[in-house]
């Protein structure tokens, strides 16, 4: 080995540093060119001293501690920078800023098509409170295509991919409108639940779009998910704060705005808002701690509670759960969130650790929520009967049998996790593997159920 | 003997302040500047000193500069400026009157001490 060959490998070696010294957020260029230098001088004087060049680099490298502690120490003086991630333009200088803007733009257009989107069949005559039914069944239809299409310029998504995520969103504009519901009907009321749930799943698709079937992508898009409900609920905050302000200052000076905020503002902001909901949780990922499965952790012991008060209060009064429309959503609705709390305390945990006090905990909140899922689903099937059998009753007998289904089974693991028999590994593939079960049956409840049921 | 991590935390700033009113340096030399300084004594890590100058920068202490020395790569280098020599010298006066304290406390070989709490406290209490 030449010595110039030795410089050229040397070289190469520092090249590949800076590339990834430069990948932190907490590093800039120029502290990046000043780190490089710092780790030159350091490896010619250790060459000085006898050392050939791989050598000499790999202990300057060493020297100077992981990159990890070196960027902590950054980011506690420059806490600034982790912020700044979020901000609309990059740092101004390299490849880096220009790729923010590209970002940017496609944000910017995936929000205004949403937005037009929403607007769009009012220029068909259709009015959005006196249509409101319309409006209601095609919402998802607004936002979700938008979202999905981000997801997919970003993950770069095959033409295969986007023929399919297309073909579905279609699918959910069929399955929305071109059956002859009455806006009042039990059918109308299944299809807009349904549909958003199905297109969600769409979504799932173009999230995972490099890799569709590894489940590490499943947990991330729950992750997702989950984060998406926070910002959104954030965005709406805001927004509310907003109306407010714009509803207060301009009736002061004679200007009645309700027409523009029940017309553009609303609409439009709200759909646009989820497009920009899903671009922040994908921009902010590695930054700050994330939020949903801290709720999640949160919330656990709160529910599990809560419900186990249910059970004593229902064995204590000896009534029967009345099943109306009303009481059905809600206690699907308790499922699903302790579904939720339980992918989420999932998502956020180290798949490596020991089972502990909260695992139990969240055995606990299982076992309960079956408990009451089954006295649901005696309720139901009695119901049906009885009176014979509803769109609702129907759907609400599936999405139990389901959750049923999930919920024993996540029993079962969590006790064996917690006995240490199976890995929290297990679990987790349950779960996310159960995913296209949802998206089934939601398409079967958007599609299936109205022809079924005679458009009831 | 190594000094610990509180000790070099607190001692940073002066000593670096110190080094760089000796006239403009960069980082891989202020760092082997605190090495000849201490006989290898102070453990300074990278991730110690570099964000330690960003903010003395930030205060005002310091000024950078990219430059190229004849003969040398182009690098960062840092300057004093006037704020950071007075908070040098406030930096000194506080370290003056610690290690001033610290004498006073440590005596000399052979010194003794006069055993105050004992002559105060006959009963035996030491507090």
């Amino acid at each position: 080995m030449t010595v110039s060959d030795g410089q050229d490998e040397l070289e190469a070696q520092f090249a590949q540093w800076r590339h990834y010294a430069g990948r932190r957020p907490e590093l800039r260029q120029t502290d990046v060119a000043e780190l490089e230098d710092h780790l030159r001088g350091s490896v010619d004087e250790l060459i000085a001293v006898g050392l050939s060049p791989d050598e000499a680099f790999l202990v300057a490298v060493k020297r100077m501690g992981g990159l990890d502690e070196l960027a902590r120490e950054f980011a506690r003086e420059h806490s600034e920078r982790l912020w700044k991630q979020l901000v609309l333009t990059g740092d101004g200088d390299g490849p880096a800023a220009d790729g923010h803007r590209r970002a940017l733009l496609a944000v910017v257009l995936c929000a205004a098509g949403a937005a037009a989107s929403v607007k769009l069949p009012g220029l068909f005559g259709l009015d959005l409170y006196q249509d409101g039914g319309f409006y209601l069944r095609n919402l998802s239809l607004f936002a979700l295509p938008w979202l999905a299409a981000l997801l997919a310029w970003r993950r770069k998504a095959g033409p295969a991919l986007v023929a399919t995520l297309a073909a579905l969103f279609a699918l959910g504009a069929v399955a929305a409108n071109v059956y002859p519901l009455a806006d009042d009907s039990q059918s109308a009321v299944l299809t807009g639940i349904h549909v958003p749930i199905a297109l969600w799943l769409v979504i799932g698709l173009a999230y995972a779009a490099d890799d569709v079937r590894s489940s590490r992508r499943h947990m991330d898009f729950i992750r997702f998910t989950g984060e998406l409900l926070v910002y959104l609920a954030l965005i709406a905050c805001g927004g509310g704060v907003l109306i407010l302000m714009i509803s207060g200052t301009f009736k002061a000076i004679g200007i009645a705005p309700g027409e523009f905020i029940g017309q553009w503002l609303v609409p439009c902001g709200g759909v646009a808002a989820v497009v920009v909901a899903g671009w922040l949780v994908e921009a902010k990922q590695s930054v700050v701690e994330n939020m949903a499965p801290v709720l999640a952790r949160l919330f656990t012991p709160l529910f599990t509670a809560v419900l186990l008060a249910f059970i004593v209060a229902f064995g204590w009064s000896g009534t029967g759960i009345d099943v109306d429309r009303t009481a059905l959503i809600l206690f699907n609705v308790v499922l699903v969130v302790v579904l939720g709390l339980l992918l989420y305390s999932f998502s956020a945990r180290d798949p490596e650790a020991p089972p502990g006090l909260f695992e139990k905990l969240q055995l606990a909140l299982v076992v309960s929520a079956l408990v009451i899922d089954v006295l649901v689903l005696l309720a139901i099937t009695g119901r049906i009967t009885e009176y014979g059998t509803s769109p609702n009753k129907a759907a609400a007998l599936g999405e139990n049998v389901i959750l049923l289904a999930n919920l024993v089974w996540s029993a079962w693991l969590l006790l064996g996790f917690v006995r240490r028999r199976t890995t929290f590994a297990a679990l987790e593939r349950w779960q996310t593997g159960y995913l296209p079960v949802y998206a089934a049956w939601a398409w079967i409840v958007a599609l299936v159920f109205p022809p079924l049921f005679g458009y009831l | 003997m190594k000094v610990t991590k509180d000790l070099v935390a607190a001692s940073a700033t002066p000593i670096v302040l110190g080094i760089l009113a000796e006239g403009q340096s960069y980082g891989y030399a202020i760092l082997r500047r605190i090495g000849e300084l201490s006989g290898g004594q102070l453990d300074w890590t990278e991730g110690l000193l570099y964000p330690l100058l960003h903010r003395l920068e930030r205060l005002g202490h310091v000024e950078s500069s990219w430059q190229a020395v004849a003969g040398e790569r182009r690098r960062k280098y840092y300057r004093i400026t006037d704020s950071g020599l007075a908070e040098l010298a406030e930096q000194r006066r506080q370290w003056d009157t610690v290690v001033e304290a610290l004498r006073k406390v440590w005596l000399g070989p052979g010194e003794v001490r006069v055993p105050t709490a004992l002559t105060m406290f006959p009963s035996g209490g030491t507090a």
